[in-house]
């Protein structure tokens, strides 16, 4: 389509507005020819880094899991304003608190007028007695205004067996998901690859930068895996669309798949652009209004890095891999050689006559049977009435015509 | 060509479909008169309690009927708060769930963690239920089989110190409380409205002795019955039935709480036949029972009864006939068997909860931060939904209408939906079911630009708008399902695998993923189908979203004036034959 489509050049008349912006332009016009199964090694390359470093990064620093799966008690106490001394002033309060064990207390402010306490799991006369002294040290603040949140510390385990038990049905019912929709066991494996790396990703760069891992996160990680899947399924419905009869178009199976990603790549843009956008909203909300603290920043961080690791490894990893393995079946192999061998006759036939290559006379419709019938964006397909098979094709009018 | 598959439904026909679900929707909102969504107590403060059962002393897991057993009792513990909109519901094979709202966390962990929610106080007066509609005729005793006393096993000290000088009570109130003839037809007025919290009666042990009910109390009671939920305030009198809902009693406050009780058995005694359970204090109880069998000792029946009063209920009244200082009292009579006597025994030691629970989590919010989380979360959908319409017509101009007309109308379905879903099963909306709801903005989003990039492939094709709107839309609508469906599948995955809050998450996104299949199919197809008949959209004029030279082919194309059947430039001559076809196709 894009590839062949008799395109007006940007210098038409009303278009100077598009043509200024080239990326845009393209963007808009679906003018990509980028190289995504050709260039594989690199994008391999690239991908392969961004894992070992993940799994360096969960191995050597941990992830900072959050008090859900920990256990622990976290205290959000209101205060006028939050000073220079405002985190030494609350610590000692909880030293001086009475309740024991608590000097590992974390206090940390949350915006500029709450300061967050965290301890270890406290007992509930424990927390009674926190409480009240985290009240008593500002004026007008009553126990009740102290909100806090306690995990005992088997409960916190408990939650953790639970993520792993939901992480790994996830897995399972996504790989059982990937293998109804594609019927084909080679697709099933690119986007389950595809998949695992989005997820080996955004857990590494949790673990590298030290966010916090909260059952939020976890849901927020859960639901990438659904929305990564859902971009390789549609990436690769296109690619299935191209490669039908792949042995009776003119080019590769690796060819038609790299100008199915083409196609799809302004959508697949689009949909992460539009799937981010709010995103973005909810983490710079849950940011801005709660500290960083809580449900809205803990999705919406989960939800940004995976959305975008899942377009990327649609298109970079899911496709390249799923081409290659294909191309290694003997059907493959036998079209590769045979499109070889037409271009070398072709190749000898210019060489011969210089004349407009005749469809009928292309030694190729002779070996491969009927007139090809989906191939109308080969990048080497000969033009002919013929080729389009009573399919209506674009319009290929010179630009005089198309002034009229 | 695909058109004539798509065409079944006129636009017309589906967005009126479309209305008249969206009126469907708000008459049954109007009908239940609610009009917002139901808020979660993090967005409007609370608490929240998880309670695990622990394994029972064989190390089994709880039985199913004892959790809930367990979660009906907490309820009514919960219930006697009176804070209204308090769910208890059972999560897993071993937890309980809470929430309260508006509740300080305190009270309440304290309320449902604890498994005995025993008291003993003074029975004031008593009566025949009229809900029980027992026209017994056994007089004042209670439950026939504990009434005949409690006796002391220990040493019978019968020095009860002064406390039996602060009895000037019982003269007042013996004869009050025996006998008020006007009670049972007294015209019963609007009963005051009990108190809710401690704090406003006697604080100090001896004040509890000698409370005595006001003529207030005494109209109350008598308009009460056992059907009827009454507040169980420590300090406060209650009025609480018996266990089979024969009798109701008004009681004191109470006199000495469970927590006093160290142990309770049940037995037969040396050298009887009869069962018994043998009670024991710790040493403040054993003082405050000794003070109140003295006291009660000197009384009338049935002032001489104390109740032992369990989650509201009156489990026993035995009669004090001596008394006690020892810190260990017997409970016997004629009806105690060894069935009851260890149901008895079991219940003062354990409290009415037939399993032991460990409070596993709690999270409370108070509503200034609940308030400012609901904040947060709106202002998020605001700008989520800003920044998304603001790409759409940057991105899509004219057409950025449909992307707006269509998220508004799935907003108004959704709001409806999640209205009527709180109304209908108790849907609560929380942060997390927020941050579904925003997320899914994209997804619906997500289905229009399928649509949109189908509808522009097949003008690229070579055909005119018309027809690409109806068979972009056939080649679409299986990929938006199949999206719509991933996300769904995902989102019910997600809802049965997770846990507490965040389950919110996954139901809003599933419920909004559904709306959004709705809405593309009854909203946004036929919108677009229409707006491709005006002047603006149709003939691809500038801003409209179609226009030919960004799509890469001619105004002619696109309004379908000509069409390259034979491909290349050798397309001049079937002008009539296009316009002939095109007319079919629209």
């Amino acid at each position: 389509m894009s590839t062949t489509a008799a395109t007006p050049g940007p210098q038409a008349s009303e278009q100077e507005k598009a043509s200024g912006s080239g990326f845009f332009h393209k963007l808009y016009t679906s003018q990509f020819a980028i190289d995504f199964v050709g260039r594989r090694r690199l994008w391999y390359a690239i991908s392969i880094a961004l894992i070992l470093i993940s799994l360096l990064a969960v191995a050597v620093r941990g992830l900072n899991l959050g008090i859900e799966f920990t256990g622990g008690s976290v205290f959000t106490v209101p205060v006028s304003q939050v000073g220079d001394d405002t985190v030494s002033q609350v610590r000692s309060t909880v030293i001086d608190s009475g309740v024991p064990d608590v000097s590992g207390a974390q206090v940390t402010t949350v915006g500029d007028n709450s300061i967050r306490v965290q301890t270890r799991s406290l007992s509930t006369e424990e927390v009674v007695q926190l409480r009240q002294a985290l009240a008593g040290q500002e004026e007008g603040v009553t126990s009740d205004d102290v909100t806090y949140q306690l995990i005992g510390p088997s409960w916190g385990s408990q939650i953790t067996v639970k993520a792993i038990q939901a992480l790994v049905v996830f897995l399972v019912l996504v790989g059982v998901m990937i293998w109804i929709f594609f019927r084909n066991w080679r697709m099933s494996v690119s986007a389950l690859l595809a998949l695992a790396h989005d997820l080996i990703v955004t857990v590494g760069l949790y673990a590298l930068i030290g966010f916090t891992f909260t059952p939020a996160t976890l849901i927020g990680l859960l639901t990438i895996l659904g929305y990564s899947l859902y971009d390789t399924v549609v990436v690769f419905d296109k690619v299935r669309e191209k490669t039908v009869n792949i042995t009776k178009q003119n080019r590769t199976f690796s060819d038609a798949a790299n100008t199915a990603i083409n196609d799809v790549l302004v959508r697949s843009i689009n949909t992460t652009l539009l799937g981010v956008l709010p995103v973005l909203a909810l983490l710079i909300a849950g940011v801005v209004f709660m500290g960083g603290d809580g449900p809205l920043a803990d999705l919406g961080l989960a939800l940004l890095l995976g959305m975008v690791a899942g377009a990327y490894s649609s298109l970079f990893i899911a496709t390249p891999l799923f081409s290659q393995l294909r191309e290694r079946q003997p059907d493959m192999v036998k079209h590769r050689a045979n499109l070889a061998k037409r271009a070398r006759r072709a190749k000898a036939r210019v060489q011969i006559a210089t004349t407009e290559v005749d469809e009928t006379a292309d030694p190729a419709t002779v070996i491969t049977g009927p007139v090809p019938v989906t191939s109308e964006e080969g990048p080497d397909r000969p033009l002919g009435s013929k080729n389009s098979a009573g399919r209506a094709q674009p319009a290929r009018t010179t630009r005089a015509q198309r002034k009229k | 060509m695909a058109a004539r598959n798509t065409t079944h439904f006129s636009p017309w026909k589906r967005l009126g479909a479309f209305g008249l679900v969206v009126v469907l929707l708000y008459v049954m909102m109007a009908l239940t008169d609610s009009w917002t969504p139901r808020l979660g107590l993090d967005l409007r403060g609370g608490t929240t309690i998880t309670l695990t059962a622990r394994n029972d002393a064989d190390g089994s897991t709880p039985s199913q009927e004892n959790m809930e057993t367990a979660r009906t009792i907490i309820q009514n513990r919960v219930d006697s708060l009176g804070v209204g909109e308090s769910s208890v519901t059972l999560q897993g094979d071993r937890q309980i769930e809470v929430s309260v709202p508006n509740v300080s966390g305190d009270e309440l962990v304290d309320l449902v963690g604890t498994t005995a929610r025993l008291a003993f106080r003074n029975v004031y007066y008593m009566d025949y239920s009229a809900v029980a509609q027992q026209p017994a005729s056994d007089g004042q005793s209670g439950t026939e089989g504990e009434s005949d006393g409690a006796q002391d096993t220990g040493s019978a000290d019968e020095s009860a110190p002064s406390d039996q000088g602060s009895g000037e009570p019982s003269s007042a109130q013996s004869p009050a409380g025996r006998v008020l003839p006007e009670l049972p037809t007294s015209p019963s007025p609007a009963p005051t409205e009990r108190p809710t919290a401690a704090g406003s009666g006697p604080a100090d042990f001896e004040g509890r002795l000698n409370w005595t009910p006001s003529q207030q109390d005494y109209t109350d009671f008598a308009s009460w019955d056992c059907d009827q939920a009454t507040p169980d305030v420590e300090d406060q009198p209650l009025f609480a039935c018996s266990e089979d809902g024969q009798y109701k009693y008004l009681l004191g406050p109470v006199l000495i709480s469970g927590e006093n009780v160290t142990d309770a058995t049940a037995g037969v005694p040396q050298n009887e036949v009869s069962w018994v359970v043998n009670l024991d204090f710790d040493e403040t109880g054993a003082d405050e029972f000794g003070q109140a069998t003295t006291y009660l000792a000197t009384q009338q029946s049935p002032l001489n009864e104390f109740a032992i009063v369990l989650d509201g209920e009156v489990i026993s009244a035995p009669q004090v006939s001596e008394a006690i200082v020892s810190g260990s009292a017997q409970i016997s009579g004629g009806n105690i068997n060894q069935e009851t006597a260890t149901t008895l025994a079991n219940q003062l030691k354990y409290g009415a909860l037939p399993i032991a629970f460990d409070v596993s989590s709690v999270n409370t919010v108070s509503p200034t931060l609940g308030g400012d989380q609901l904040t947060a979360g709106l202002i998020a959908g605001a700008v989520g939904l800003g920044l998304v319409l603001l790409y759409s017509f940057v991105y899509y101009r004219g057409l950025g209408i449909v992307v707006a007309g269509s998220l508004i109308a799935a907003a108004v379905v959704t709001w409806a939906t999640l209205v009527l879903l709180g109304t209908a099963v108790g849907f609560a909306m929380n942060l997390p079911g927020i941050a579904g709801a925003i997320v899914a903005i994209g997804v619906t989003a997500d289905s229009f630009i399928v649509y949109f990039e189908r509808i522009r492939d097949e003008i690229r094709d070579g055909y005119s708008l018309r027809h690409s709107i109806q068979s972009g839309w056939t080649k679409a609508r299986g990929t938006i399902a199949m999206a719509d469906a991933v996300q769904l599948l995902s989102a019910v995955v997600l809802f049965i695998l997770a846990m507490g809050t965040v389950k919110g998450f996954a139901f809003t996104l599933g419920v909004t993923t559904g709306i959004d299949l709705f809405i593309v199919f009854f909203f946004t197809h036929p919108l677009v189908t229409l707006l491709g008949r005006t002047a603006f959209f149709g003939q691809g004029k500038r801003f409209s979203g179609f226009e030919p030279e960004h799509l890469g082919v001619s105004r002619a194309s696109l309004t379908g004036l000509r069409r390259a059947r034979g491909g290349a430039p050798a397309a001049t001559g079937d002008d009539g034959d296009r316009s002939a076809d095109d007319s079919k196709e629209s």
